[in-house]
């Protein structure tokens, strides 16, 4: 045999980040929790029929136990007796975890500048994207979810969870 | 609408000196506090207004008697409402509760104490409806601080 003919191994291999790896697998594996309490329900309804389909973003499944979802959608006007249901779901969710602010009931509480409604929800949990909108139009909530792919492709994913 | 219906509960109404005002289809009547429940008892008995649609408040704060109570009747069968309004002061808000007419009167008495703080006499049950335990003072009263939080849960940061 001619030894200058040697195959090289058949192995190939590529490298990436770890943190981009899960990164890409964790934004399109996105689990709604709609925490829905007023209006701007009408518009999440819209969002989640087929006309514009978040199942191309991986985001169409809500699931309605905070166990099984990683996204709090927090849909609607929070006051403050809602406040402590509100926080004791999220408290509820795994790790990771992501929270919208649907709407400007929730992310500063509207129009609703009164002794009742809380002034935004993020005095109480910690919110990732923000959605205008009185309510938010569809396209709207669509480039919030991609804004939070965005985040989450960019994030670091640790294999052990830091925060415990 | 049956404004002769109105005009026989105006004469009924109105033979002990009181304000009785009929427009609109509406039959406002302002009475002492005393005679609360023997008037409603009238209405719902004699004239048929078997319907209690609203129990509030209005707040004057440089009046003497600083809250009219308001109350509004309605009759399923004739199709007219009534306003019953009286006066009670600030050192001692209180009117009798008209739960042994209206069983709904129950929760919107409470709504009505949540708000203003207007004691209803024979009310058992005079938790808060809308807001929550712990909540201090009147948000609907007009010296209520407007911008006045009371959360339930600590603020972050």
């Amino acid at each position: 045999m001619n030894p200058g003919h040697e195959k090289t191994g058949a192995f190939e291999y590529l490298t990436t980040r770890k943190d981009e790896l899960v990164g890409w697998a964790r934004k399109f594996s996105i689990f709604p929790y709609p925490f829905v309490t007023a209006c701007c329900a009408m518009e999440f309804m819209s969002v989640s029929s087929t006309m514009y389909d978040t199942d191309r973003f991986g985001a169409a499944l809500p699931r309605f136990s905070p166990r099984q979802s990683d996204l709090m959608m927090v849909v609607g006007t929070i006051t403050h007796k809602q406040a402590p249901i509100l926080k004791k779901v999220y408290e509820q969710m795994c790790e990771p975890k992501w929270v919208m602010a649907f709407g400007v009931c929730a992310t500063s509480g509207g129009f609703y500048q009164n002794y009742a409604a809380l002034q935004g929800i993020d005095r109480i949990i910690p919110v990732d994207v923000y959605i205008p909108g009185c309510p938010p139009r569809p396209e709207s909530v669509i480039d919030g979810i991609m804004q939070l792919q965005d985040k989450i492709a960019n994030a670091r994913h640790p294999i052990v969870n830091e925060k415990f | 609408m049956n404004t002769e219906l109105l005009e026989r509960v105006r004469e009924r109404l109105a033979g002990e000196g009181r304000e009785a005002a009929l427009a609109h289809g509406l039959l406002a009547v302002q009475l002492p506090r005393d005679a609360l429940l023997d008037t409603v008892r009238v209405l719902k008995e004699s004239f048929g207004f078997d319907l209690f649609l609203d129990v509030t408040a209005v707040d004057w704060p440089e009046r003497e008697a600083r809250f009219d109570v308001v109350f509004h009747f309605y009759s399923t069968r004739d199709h007219v409402r009534v306003r019953l309004k009286t006066a009670v002061t600030e050192v001692d808000p209180e009117v009798d509760s008209l739960v042994p007419l209206y069983g709904s009167a129950a929760f919107m008495e409470r709504e009505c104490h949540d708000m203003y703080g207007i004691r209803f006499r024979g009310n058992a049950d005079l938790r808060p409806i809308l807001l929550y335990e712990g909540f201090e003072g009147h948000p609907l009263r007009k010296d209520y601080p407007k911008d006045r939080e009371q959360p339930l849960v600590r603020y972050r940061e």
